[in-house]
């Protein structure tokens, strides 16, 4: 049922060297945000989790901007590479997103003293959530490739508009009610700022990793749909073929059957 | 393209007239969650009261997704959007109509919902000028946003679950600001609220533009 020159995995040795790297770079990255990095002053060891967390929200975020990215060029060169590209850069963004409010949450429980507050970022991340998953369930609807694709390339391009807009609206919405958000503290330690922008190297290294793979998952899926109905038919006949009593079953789909009727 | 927009949003509401489905479904729809509000929220305790800007909005939007869905429900039956697509009006005008007849729609329910909460809820409405506007600003970007994540969900079969999905996290700036400019108006500060409208204003000339200029090969595709 599958076409013959299909690869029977999504791993190249360009992958497996680059899975190999980000292994070694998971591994340091740990280390330095585990071990050698100092307790933050007022933070102290809860900082550690944000070297975890701001790479993944960033990465968040790049996979936004690739989805919008993907969807603009895919309505101006109607190329299913970039619709593909759209598709999956989507659903890495929705799997970072939930992974930021996890770990946002887990942080803000020792630092604040609760897991949720209504901070702009907070819940703007909330609704970018709610966003991608609304792109995710529309992705997901059976329908032709290419309706599917327009319509998916629609929603994509106004994902990264609309989060600016629901950003700027609840920033403004909560400026009203409390003074300045809680951030990062402004001096950081040297060792700090280097962990930090490592972990954010190693976040993009998984990041592409992931990316590469679920492409090329995503492409094999994409063109098992546009060989499925050959494939059906090859398989019938080659059926009927294996019977040679039994006269070939045509294919059913738009052909009308040579059935007798009654 | 007006003149389009015109014909449609006449059809639309003439549909909406004769089979009153507005009247007789959507707005006492309205009306049931101002008093399921008043259920959830104990009258007497004042929280009502002091919600109510945000009760009056999530009501729109709640009789919003109806309208929108029943805007292109009276499409699907018998094929219509095919009559519509081989009308050779502008899709851009197809848009512009649609979006027009349902934000007609809903600036009714509105009037019926602000009846509703000044004689259920008590509400003294102050602030006339901002009110209005804040209601045009809001409805205008509720029925572009609307319609252009309508057409999206048209024609496949689980519409109705999905077109929520889309639309409220798109609508929640709508949401925000509208409440607060209402707000702003029964506190008495209306200066706090204008700068609210220019944000639904900003919102509902960018839906508006990006819908009539996408709408074509979305209702091709529906």
């Amino acid at each position: 049922m599958t076409s013959t020159d299909a690869p029977a995995g999504t791993g190249s040795t360009g992958t497996r060297v680059l899975g190999l790297v980000t292994l070694a770079a998971l591994a340091l990255g740990a280390y330095l945000a585990l071990v050698a990095s100092p307790p933050d002053e007022n933070m102290g060891d809860a900082v550690r989790l944000l070297y975890l967390h701001v790479p993944i929200v960033t990465m968040a975020y790049v996979g936004c901007g690739l989805c919008t990215l993907g969807s603009a060029l895919y309505l101006w060169k109607r190329s299913e590479w970039w619709d593909v590209t759209a598709a999956v850069s989507a659903e890495l963004a929705l799997v970072f997103t939930a992974l930021t409010l996890v770990t946002g949450m887990i942080w803000g429980k020792p630092t604040w003293g609760t897991y949720w507050v209504w901070d702009p970022r907070l819940t703007s991340t909330a609704m970018l959530g709610l966003l991608l998953l609304g792109y995710a369930a529309i992705r997901r609807m059976p329908s032709e490739p290419v309706v599917r694709a327009r319509r998916t390339a629609i929603v994509g391009l106004l994902l990264v508009p609309n989060v600016y807009i629901v950003n700027r609206s609840v920033t403004w919405w909560r400026s009203l009610h409390q003074g300045t958000t809680i951030g990062l503290q402004p001096k950081i330690h040297d060792l700090m700022f280097f962990t930090l922008m490592f972990d954010l190297l190693v976040g993009a290294l998984v990041f592409t990793w992931l990316l590469i793979h679920r492409w090329r998952l995503a492409w094999l899926e994409h063109e098992l749909e546009l060989n499925e109905l050959d494939d059906a038919i090859a398989a019938r006949r080659a059926e009927a073929g294996a019977h040679p009593g039994v006269p070939p079953t045509p294919p059913r789909i738009g052909v009308p059957t040579t059935e007798p009727t009654t | 393209m007006f003149r389009d927009a015109w014909l449609v949003a006449a059809k639309d509401l003439r549909i909406e007239l004769r089979s009153r489905i507005g009247l007789n479904q959507i707005a006492p729809f309205a009306l049931l969650v101002l008093i399921l509000f008043a259920f959830a929220l104990d009258p007497d305790s004042g929280v009502l009261d002091k919600a109510t800007p945000g009760l009056f909005w999530v009501a729109v939007l709640f009789c919003g997704l109806l309208a929108i869905q029943r805007s292109f429900a009276v499409e699907a039956a018998d094929d219509n959007r095919d009559a519509l697509r081989l009308s050779g009006l502008a899709p851009g005008g197809i848009f512009l109509g649609k979006a027009l007849a349902v934000c007609l729609e809903l600036l009714a329910l509105e009037v019926v919902l602000g009846f509703g909460v000044v004689l259920l809820y008590s509400t003294h409405a102050s602030g006339w000028g901002l009110l209005v506007t804040t209601c045009l600003a809001a409805t205008a970007g509720i029925g572009a946003a609307g319609t252009l994540y309508g057409v999206l969900a048209a024609g496949l079969r689980v519409r109705e679950t999905l077109l929520p999905l889309l639309l409220l996290p798109v609508l929640a700036p709508v949401l925000i600001a509208s409440t607060r400019a209402f707000e702003a108006a029964r506190d008495g500060n209306p200066g706090q609220g204008w700068p609210w409208v220019g944000l639904l204003a900003l919102f509902a000339v960018a839906y508006t533009v990006i819908g009539a200029v996408g709408f074509g090969s979305l209702l091709e595709d529906s």
